[in-house]
């Protein structure tokens, strides 16, 4: 067991590619780290520089406390469970995950014993002489997982490991790797693509893009407080709706109507280089049926009204799709955004408002509804930089903060 | 439906399978009884002997010169095999594995060397062993054999490198292997289907070889079977001695269908199924 310091660590292959730029990151003994990001981020260079499968262009990369740069991975004492698994497939299950104890040269009755207790945990006792091929796809997953705890490594590195698994089991599956890890206390770096997994398993989510890391923090923080566009449209499903907003005599003109702005933000738009035009970030259960909330709850936010494209009905709530007019929110993170989910899971920066309505609410498809939206919840962001002005001191405060 | 193809199907190939062997084998098999037969009855057009003799291979036995030269086939075929193989097996290794410079180019080249007409070389060589006295040895038929052996064997051996997910060998290294051991105790139990594939491959071209065996030997120092056969006479002069290369004949494919049916097992034992999601 140990912490991991990363401290400026960078990656460029010899084609010029910059996978990983300059980054910085601690990780706790014992803490279950998740990197996510797009596809291409560098989360796997990420990783295996963690490793030592990848050689590390610059920076330094300690693990408790010792520089490891130039360790092979043997001897840096972790373990990694892959996304295919990379099961031994000459070898049965046994000889799979006593592979890393006989290199270490154990003695066999050690090794059987450890073997067996492994085993147990993972429910693999009845598989020990099978070989992977005649395996299922969620067994071979718990071996993979067995051959890395057998040797009490001091940390665990999984590159997406249920990402093969179908919806049901990878449900399954994680409440297994959460588990493990609780029981186990192991420091853990976690890749993945899954927003599920991300927002559940860990300790703290690092978010990462084009090699750089945008946030690191615990997801709740990630969610409520994005320190940019990038992060607060990659955190979030349905993802937040962003719409373009103009800055005009102290107010933001925008698609759901005039915002006002408190002293904070407009001493943010104060500033000699603060941009005109703004992107208004609002997440979907912000949003609600204005028949439905108090004077008091009224009085934090504005209203709008809008035809009512879809009504999805979840019994706890409904989701409500309205279609609104006005110029559409731009910025090269919005289109990575959507390039990365596939345009149609990204409904962001369209024209299409997707909004979390209390289940009471009578809303029909066809007709047009008034909608009222929190203030003190939504975001502002800057379309050059991506930038959330409505964050201070780590903070989001709305649009209305003094 | 399905019931009736299968049947029909299975028909069809049954027959179209038998006169492929057939085709094959009679020739095979008219050698084999050829050899089995009486010099009086040698040119009778019977496919099955009269007479039934041994007395071809007794004598094929008892001459030095064709034990000799069975003792240097086995020896040059099996030395360059192993070479050839053991060679072939790193250069696959690195190309399927590494980005290093010129990696086109060293795959080029070796096509290149395979696709050279061997009769081309045949003079230059003979001259270049002579000067080097290497002419009429067991090294000098050796190095052409793995010349031509190897680009064979690199290519049929990263083609089956290839199908190894490296994943594998991450996996070995993080689980505390050298580079050594993973590559002897992951990689090379699930590459030994294509090492054994390139080995069959590599020693029948050797075993077969004629053209470099007749211009590069001259005596029975390291004068291979093929080549001997030609310079096969019976026990005297006058006699006839087709019983005795019929014989040979018989004699030298059997090393081959040894070694092919020694290694077929291998061959389909350890596939890789299993490794990765599948
Ligand atoms: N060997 C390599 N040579 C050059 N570029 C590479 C190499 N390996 C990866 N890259 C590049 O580095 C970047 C980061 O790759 P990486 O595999 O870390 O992404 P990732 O975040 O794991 O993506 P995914 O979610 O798709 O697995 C990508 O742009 C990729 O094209
Ligand atoms: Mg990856």
């Amino acid at each position: 067991m140990a912490d991991i310091v990363l401290d400026k660590v960078s990656k460029r292959f010899p084609d010029g590619t910059t996978a990983v730029q300059d980054v910085d990151l601690e990780i706790a003994d014992g803490e279950f780290v998740i990197l996510v990001g797009p596809s291409g981020c560098g989360k796997s260079t990420t990783l295996n520089m963690i490793a030592g499968l990848e050689d590390i262009s610059s920076g330094e990369l300690r693990i408790a406390g010792e520089r490891v740069n130039d360790k092979a991975p043997r001897d840096r004492d972790i373990a990694m469970v892959f996304q295919s698994y990379a099961l031994y497939p000459n070898m049965t299950v046994r000889e799979n995950m006593a592979f890393p104890l006989r290199l270490a040269k154990m003695d066999k009755e050690t090794i059987n014993q450890k073997v067996e207790e492994a085993a147990k945990v993972l429910e693999l006792t009845a598989l020990l002489d099978r070989k992977p091929a005649n395996l299922s796809g969620g067994q071979r997953q718990r071996v993979a997982m067995g051959r890395a705890i057998v040797r009490q490594p001091k940390a665990f590195l999984m590159d997406e490991p249920l990402s093969n698994l179908d919806a049901k089991l990878r449900v399954q599956m994680r409440t297994v790797v959460s588990r493990l890890q609780k029981q186990l206390g192991t420091t853990t770096v976690y890749v993945t693509h899954d927003q599920t997994e991300a927002m559940t398993l860990g300790d703290r989510v690092v978010i990462m893009r084009g090699g750089a890391v945008q946030q690191v923090g615990p997801p709740q923080e990630l969610y409520d407080h994005p320190r940019n566009l990038f992060v607060a449209g990659f955190i979030g499903s349905p993802s937040m709706n962003f719409l373009h907003a103009k800055v005009e005599e102290g107010r933001l003109r925008t698609a759901l109507g005039d915002v006002p702005i408190g002293e904070r933000v407009r001493r943010e738009l104060e500033a000699g280089d603060a941009p005109r035009e703004l992107i208004l970030g609002v997440r979907p259960e912000h949003f609600e049926d204005a028949a439905l909330i108090d004077d008091e709850t009224r009085a934090r936010g504005v209203e709008f009204e809008a035809p009512v494209d879809i009504v999805e009905s979840m019994g706890s709530d409904k989701y409500v799709y309205f279609t609104v007019e006005g110029e559409r929110a731009t910025a090269a993170e919005l289109e990575e955004l959507a390039a990365d989910a596939g345009a149609a899971d990204f409904a962001g920066a369209g024209s299409n408002l997707v909004t979390r309505l209390s289940a009471e609410s009578p809303v029909r498809e066809g007709e047009n509804r008034r909608v009222w939206f929190n203030l003190e919840k939504i975001h502002l962001f800057d379309p050059g930089s991506g930038r959330n002005l409505t964050l201070h001191e780590g903070r989001s405060a709305g649009a209305l903060a003094d | 439906m399905a019931v009736e193809t299968t049947t029909r199907a299975k028909l069809r190939w049954g027959v179209l399978d038998v006169v492929v062997v057939v085709f094959a084998l009679v020739p095979v098999l008219w050698i084999a009884s050829l050899s089995f037969k009486t010099p009086a009855t040698l040119t009778d057009g019977k496919f099955w002997p009269r007479e039934w003799t041994l007395e071809n291979y007794r004598t094929i036995f008892d001459t030095d010169q064709f034990v000799r030269a069975l003792i240097n086939s086995i020896g040059i075929a099996l030395i360059a095999t192993a070479i050839a193989v053991v060679l072939g097996t790193m250069a696959a290794y690195a190309i399927s594995r590494l980005d290093f410079p010129g990696k086109k180019l060293l795959v080029g080249v070796s096509l290149l060397i395979a696709m050279f007409p061997q009769v081309s070389l045949v003079s230059p060589l003979f001259e270049i062993e002579r000067q080097l006295g290497l002419f009429d040895t067991w090294p000098g038929l050796i190095l052409p054999y793995i010349t031509f052996a190897l680009p064979l064997a690199i290519y049929t051996l990263s083609a089956f490198f290839k199908q190894i997910p490296w994943d594998l060998e991450k996996a070995a290294k993080m689980d505390g292997a050298t580079q050594g051991q993973a590559f002897r105790r992951v990689i090379a139990p699930l590459a030994a289907p294509g090492v054994f594939t390139t080995a069959i491959l590599v020693f029948i071209f050797c075993w077969n070889d004629f053209l470099f065996a007749i211009t590069l030997t001259s005596t029975e120092r390291s004068r291979t079977v093929p080549v001997a056969l030609q310079f096969f006479t019976g026990e005297s002069q006058f006699e006839d001695p087709t019983g005795a290369i019929c014989a040979a004949a018989v004699v030298i494919t059997v090393p081959i269908i040894l070694f092919v049916l020694f290694f077929q097992r291998r061959i389909v034992s350890g596939l890789t199924s299993g490794a990765v999601k599948g």
